[in-house]
Parts: C-alpha cells; sequence; structure tokens
C-alpha cells in the first residue's frame, strides 16, 4: 500500500493510524510506485491549485488515472475527495477527473463558520464494504471550506449537512473517498480504515 | 449539525502533567500519554496540551510526549506554550499534532501567525489569547486587555483587535482564555466570549472558569462558543465527559454521543 506524498499538508496521522492497524503504508512521491502499488490512499490538505501543479509535476496525475483505470482500491480523504473530480471553483482548478462533477465552495450564512470544523453528522445512503460496521448515528471529524459533488447521484454514498447537505462520502468503483478525517475520527475512522484494507476494490452491487 | 466541542486541558511540565491530578483506575495520571489515551476513550472530541517547561532546552521532551500521543489517539489534538518560531511549530506538527498554538510570540512578532498559516495551513494555527479584563479606555476600547507570562504582562493591545488581527494574519481559530475567569471554577467569561466570537467568523474555544455543566452550557448558547475547554472538573473527577455531554445534550445542545 502507498500513501501519497504530494507536499499537501502532514501525512503523520494517516500513517500513525494505518501503523495502529499493523499496515506500514509506504509513503511516497513515486509515480511509477502509486502505478504499480496494489492499494492507494490519497490523503491531503491544502488548496486545490498548488496541490495539482505539484502532482503534475511528479507525474502522479496519470499515475492515479491508471491506478482507477486499473481497479486499484484507492482512499481519498479531505482535499484527496475533492480534486478526484473534474474541476475545483478553488483557485478555478482543473482536476484529475476520474469521477464526473466538481468541487464548490461552502456557501456562507450568517452564524455558520467556514472552515467547517469539527465533529459532524455522515447520512449514509447507501451499504459499502467500507462503511460497513459503523453505528447508524455517529460524527466524524471535518476541516475544509470546499465540497465534492460529483454529477452522478449514485457515486454519493454519505451525506452531511452545514449550510447545506453535502456529499461527505463518495465511492465508485475501485474508488472510495471521505470528506472527513477519517485518521481523525476516532474508532469509527479507523473501522473505516480497516475496511479499506480488507477491500479487493469492489463495487457493493 | 455541527457538534459543540467538548475538548480537555493538560497542562504539561517537563513531560509530566500537572495540577496535581490524582491516581486512578491504575493510570499513571502524571503522564500524559496515558491520560490522553484516558480522554479520548472517555469521548473528548480534541485534547490540548499545554507545555509549561520552563527550560527551552528540554524542548525535545515534549516532542517525544507528542509523538507518543499521536501514535496512539486518533481525534485532534493541539499544543502550545513556548512556540517561538516556524520551526518549533514544523516539530509539534511533524510530531503528529493537529494544530499547534501560538501566543506570546505572536504577539512579540505577528508575521509568525501569516508564516505559520502558508507553511501548514490556516487549520494548523491556532491563537492562544489570554485576555483580561482592565475597562473601557481610550488604548481598549473593548476593556479587554491582551497580557502575557500568565497574565503578569500587559500589553497594551486590545483583546477585540488582536482577535481580528489573528484571523486577518490566517489564524484558523481562536483559543480564548480569561485570566480572570482562569482556575476560579465560577463560570466562563461569557461577555468576553461573546465579543469575540461575534467579530471573527472562525472558530473560538471558550477557556478558564469551567466548574460545573451548566457553565459550558452557557458559554455556548450565550458567549456563542463553538467548543469548551475544561480541565479540573475531568482531572478531579467531579465529572465525566459523557455526563457533561447528555447533560448538554438534554439542554438541546448538538453534542458527540458515539464514539
Amino acid at each position: 500500500m502507498v500513501i501519497i506524498d504530494y507536499q499537501a499538508g502532514n501525512l503523520t496521522s494517516v500513517v500513525n493510524s494505518f501503523q495502529a492497524l499493523g499496515m506500514d503504508g509506504r509513503v511516497t512521491q513515486d509515480a511509477a510506485e502509486v502505478a504499480a502499488a496494489d492499494r492507494v490512499v490519497f490523503p491531503g490538505v491544502g488548496a486545490a491549485g498548488k496541490a495539482m501543479a505539484t502532482l503534475r509535476e511528479l507525474g502522479l496525475d496519470r499515475a492515479l488515472q491508471e491506478s482507477f483505470r486499473k481497479g486499484t482500491p484507492i482512499l481519498g480523504i479531505c482535499l484527496g475527495a475533492q480534486i478526484i473530480l473534474e474541476y475545483s471553483q478553488e483557485n478555478e482548478t482543473p482536476c484529475l477527473g476520474l469521477l464526473p462533477g466538481r468541487t464548490r465552495v461552502l456557501p456562507g450564512q450568517p452564524g455558520l463558520k467556514i472552515p467547517h470544523m469539527g465533529w459532524n453528522r455522515v447520512r449514509f445512503l447507501k451499504p459499502h464494504p467500507v462503511f460497513q460496521g459503523l453505528p447508524e448515528e455517529a460524527e466524524y471529524y471535518f476541516v475544509h471550506s470546499y465540497y465534492p459533488e460529483p454529477a452522478e447521484k449514485a457515486m454519493v454514498l454519505g451525506v452531511t449537512e452545514y449550510a447545506l447537505p453535502f456529499p461527505s462520502v463518495l465511492g465508485w468503483h475501485s474508488l472510495v473517498a471521505t470528506q472527513f478525517h477519517p485518521e481523525k475520527s476516532g474508532r469509527f475512522g479507523l473501522k473505516i480504515l480497516e475496511n479499506f484494507l480488507a477491500w479487493d476494490g469492489a463495487d457493493a452491487e | 449539525m455541527l457538534s459543540k466541542r467538548i475538548i480537555p486541558c493538560l497542562d504539561v511540565r517537563d513531560g509530566r502533567t500537572t495540577k496535581g491530578i490524582k491516581f486512578r483506575n491504575n493510570v499513571d495520571v502524571g503522564d500524559p500519554v496515558a491520560m490522553a489515551r484516558l480522554y479520548y476513550e472517555a469521548g473528548a472530541d480534541e485534547l490540548v496540551f499545554y507545555d509549561i517547561t520552563a527550560s527551552s532546552d528540554r524542548r525535545e521532551i515534549m516532542i517525544e510526549v507528542v509523538r507518543r500521543v499521536a501514535a496512539e489517539i486518533f481525534i485532534p489534538f493541539s499544543v502550545g506554550g513556548g512556540i517561538r518560531n516556524l520551526n518549533d511549530m514544523r516539530a509539534v506538527l511533524l510530531a503528529g499534532a493537529e494544530k499547534v498554538s501560538v501566543n506570546t510570540a505572536a504577539i512579540q512578532n505577528s508575521h509568525l501567525i501569516s508564516q505559520g498559516a502558508r507553511a501548514f495551513g490556516s487549520q494548523c494555527v491556532v491563537l492562544g489569547m489570554d485576555v483580561k479584563k482592565v475597562g473601557v479606555s481610550e488604548a481598549i476600547p473593548s476593556g479587554y486587555e491582551m497580557v502575557i507570562h500568565g497574565g503578569r504582562t500587559p500589553t497594551g493591545l486590545d483583546a477585540l483587535w488582536w482577535a481580528k488581527e489573528g484571523e486577518r494574519l490566517g489564524a484558523g481559530e481562536i483559543c480564548l482564555n480569561s485570566i480572570d475567569a482562569d482556575g476560579t471554577q465560577a463560570g466562563y467569561e461569557l461577555t468576553l466570549t461573546r465579543m469575540i466570537s461575534q467579530a471573527v467568523s472562525i472558530p473560538v474555544i471558550a477557556s478558564g472558569g469551567a466548574g460545573t455543566p451548566e457553565h459550558l452550557y452557557a458559554v455556548l448558547t450565550q458567549g456563542r462558543a463553538d467548543a469548551a475547554l475544561i480541565a479540573s472538573m475531568v482531572h478531579y473527577e467531579n465529572y465525566t465527559i459523557k455526563g457533561i455531554k447528555q447533560y448538554l445534550q438534554k439542554r438541546g445542545i448538538p453534542v458527540r454521543l458515539a464514539w
């Protein structure tokens, strides 16, 4: 398993939480290594523009596209759940396009602070192997100002309310992605990572 | 709906927790890692470590504590105290802290906030504010002044102005401590918390004065705080985090109850 390092935030927590589950993920910037990996974690915090520039520079955009095409299980986290779409409103950035759709800014509202930071509930819309064994009502840890909006409703596995109901969990073929941070979401977050490690990349249906 | 966060705060000196937390259930309460684990399992939403180690040559001890905590607990935690420059911030974050809190050093050099936000992202940079009520004057129009060195040294800076300035410079959150309320267990400083929370659009953690669950209710409603820091109430086992959260939920405050 590889954990992609494209200079978008601190990977310590992601590495630690997989280590707690007995998996030493290999942190890498190497495109060939990513394309060859049997499992890919795609974390990230920061701005879409700079992130995409770095991914392209390192050839990691193509590596990720190849992994997805081959059916390698991929887990996107936070920024890694946004730039898998075609486009981000943040820095008006063309993105990876693994899934059709756009990343949009969370609308401001009186009394609602941006970024959306803290624990919020996820309403799961359908079963998926990576999100099984979780309580029906539980909160996960979010920090973000943008949210992913895939073009197809079928790609949305879970929804969270903040100013509006937004897609917080995505899944399509061998790709799953969470807008929240499973590595910072306590026992239920670890359960998601554990499920991901056991997943062969096949859809629920 | 976004939950209100309940955040235990641990003071650490030379790698050991202070405040005379009593021994309990075979847990070494002097060990910050064991304490962090205890509060993690008890339902804390986040943790704050405040390093009060006096000598800077012992800083590495705290980094080691951060590393061990990060390997064992999987909720966000921040580290403050003695953060003087970008290198201190980097060391704490790379050791596994989610956020780093700057206080005195940010007042002495406000670039530290903007540099930190640029290097690591705003979400990592917490502006720690120690505030004292001094009364309205020309120099301090809000009536609240920023103080440093645990409240002993006034800075001449208006707290309301500094909160807005901190946000402008790129702080992602404010941890607002009332020096007057701190340690009293008589309730948070509601007027101050409300004033700051309404003036900025970043989250505000209220700190200082928590003694009962009613105090948390007040600061999360009247005080408009997004999160509440607690210390003695849970350190001395007068209350549990779960009990506090159940009380808040009954009064209509959204809290995280499954963990």
